[in-house]
């Protein structure tokens, strides 16, 4: 971890997140848990007859990291199909775990930000935290 | 750092040569070299299997074996050497307690009062034994600044409590319980007291005949010996009664197909090889503690511990869990930073080369008491200088920035 983790773009997405509120018509719901942290996030999502997600937002509590990334997943995710989001969260989770090609790591625009994460083992699982979410979500319909 | 600091790191190999501001001593502790040598010796010199050849080294193994159960007896003042079983840590003594005593002397309708701020360690094995036997758990809630109020005690016994199960210092509060006050409610009641000694006996002189607990327990890692030795205190008349806790070798007198006769205590509860190397350096970090002394390793923790309580009471975003005052703080401070999760927090402090640790220490139903998820924690072992301290409050004071928060 460089001096540089908590940078402008983590704090910002965590200190004033866009999407952290309830959201009420949403028809997809589920909470992620991360027992070693205390993390604990509830993710709405609206996803239209399209399987396009057309609103999302997230209610909770955890540190900055789990927080912040889930609040860069949902920019990311908003406006695309359900499949698309599962393939995003699927190379998301592949650059913290493993490592990805940088067209991959384009792909995931601001949420590549979160890689050096893949050097720092106790916090991984509060970076998957909301992405896990999302991808439990779909994968359990 | 002045000449006492020195002398005492220089006895710590990994304090030398790595970098790193170890604060996390109520985890565990790094081990003096004399441990180490003492361990090495053992397995260059001495080693075979304790208490069953017949030949010179089995009873050089043996000796050393139980040497260092005599030196446990005497640094707890325990009636008898016997009286001393080891065990892998704390939490397998109070295991052990709560399958042996616990399952065979519980019954249904009986209650264990358990202090709110155990360690799980010292609450699982009881939630396990009122699970299987219909006991009942009840807590003892602490005040707000982290004491507990023998009134309150009071009112929670009555003629249903067995058992009362209760740490001497709190590994999130820091603060010194009395531990013989709640020994004598106990024993008024007929119930017994198990204390958890985890946290006191590497920091302070325990006694448990002055304490008059009737079972101790405490881990040989955080005492600056090594992983995998940990102690069981009982009385003997208790201990005596009590039903082997694993079975296995060197546990029996004689077996037969028909018929088994058990060992006497306390090689009874010492199932299959024991971990003599583990014994050894257990002796040689209690020799280490008597050499410096305990009024001297006290005094220097409560320097440490008040230095940085008082500054972190002038900082603006840090709330102290527990009492008000330094002195209520063994060698423990945990905290929160306003606006700032404890693992990130943590993560901040490992960027600067600062060992801390973050979460709930093992003590949720405590930090539910009090409120909150989790907590930031500072722990204090000898070795630690002013400078270290001093070097973690710069950082602490720095932390909402680098967060964003200005």
């Amino acid at each position: 971890m460089s001096e540089t983790f908590y940078n402008e773009i983590i704090n910002e997405h965590n200190l004033n997140p866009y999407h952290k509120h309830s959201l009420e018509d949403a028809n997809f719901s589920l909470e992620g848990v991360n027992p070693s942290c205390g993390d604990d996030i509830i993710l709405n999502l609206k996803v239209d007859e399209n399987g396009i997600i057309t609103d999302g937002a997230y209610e909770g509590d955890g540190c900055a990291i789990s927080q912040a990334s889930a609040d860069i997943m949902l920019d990311l995710v908003i406006g695309r199909s359900k499949e698309e989001a599962l393939r995003l969260a699927d190379i998301f989770m592949r650059m913290i775990k493993e490592g990805i090609s940088d067209e991959e790591k384009e792909e995931l625009e601001e949420a590549g930000i979160l890689e050096s994460v893949s050097h720092m083992p106790a916090r991984v699982k509060c970076a998957v935290l909301g992405w896990r979410t999302l991808t439990e979500m779909f994968g359990e319909e | 750092m002045t000449t006492a600091d020195q002398r005492i790191r220089e006895q710590f190999p990994l304090i030398n040569t790595n970098s790193a501001i170890y604060l996390d001593n109520a985890a565990t502790t790094q081990k003096p070299q004399c441990v180490l040598d003492a361990v090495n010796d053992y397995y260059v010199n001495h080693n075979a299997n304790p208490m069953r050849g017949l030949y010179d080294l089995s009873m050089e193994a043996t000796a050393a074996y139980e040497d260092a159960r005599s030196a446990v007896c005497e640094l707890i003042g325990a009636e008898r050497p016997e009286e001393i079983v080891f065990t892998r840590n704390a939490s397998e003594s109070l295991n052990l307690i709560a399958y042996s005593y616990g399952l065979h002397n519980i019954k249904a309708d009986d209650e264990i009062i358990v202090s709110v701020a155990e360690h799980h360690s010292n609450f699982l094995p009881w939630k396990n034994v009122a699970d299987h036997t219909g006991a009942k758990v009840v807590y003892w809630d602490c005040e707000p600044d982290g004491s507990f109020d023998l009134n309150t005690l009071h009112g929670l016994i009555n003629e249903h409590t067995r058992l009362i199960a209760i740490t001497q210092v709190s590994n999130v509060l820091g603060r010194v319980n009395d531990i013989r006050a709640v020994s004598d409610m106990a024993h008024n009641a007929g119930a017994i007291i198990v204390c958890d000694g985890s946290q006191s006996v590497p920091h302070m002189k325990t006694d448990v005949k002055e304490l008059d607990v009737d079972f101790f327990v405490f881990s040989g890692h955080k005492m600056y010996a090594p992983m995998g030795i940990g102690v069981l205190y009982g009385r003997y008349k208790l201990l005596d009664k009590m039903p082997p806790f694993l079975y296995g070798g060197e546990m029996i007198e004689s077996v037969t197909k028909e018929r088994v006769t058990y060992a006497e205590v306390p090689h009874k509860f010492e199932a299959g090889t024991v971990n003599a190397g583990g014994a050894v350096g257990l002796a040689a970090a209690i020799g280490f503690v008597k050499d410096l002394g305990y009024p001297l390793i006290e005094q220097r923790e409560k320097e440490l511990t008040k230095h940085t309580f008082d500054a972190m009471k002038e900082m603006k975003y840090i709330s102290i869990i527990g009492a008000e005052r330094a002195e209520d703080h063994m060698g423990i401070i945990a905290f929160k930073v306003e606006g700032v999760h404890p693992h990130d927090v943590t993560a901040i402090f490992s960027d600067e080369g600062i060992c801390v640790r973050a979460g709930h220490h093992c003590a949720q139903p405590l930090h539910k008491h009090i409120g909150i998820m989790s907590s930031t924690r500072v722990s204090f072992g000898v070795y630690n200088t002013f400078e270290e301290a001093d070097r973690f409050l710069e950082v602490l004071a720095g932390i909402r920035g680098r967060m964003g928060i200005h």
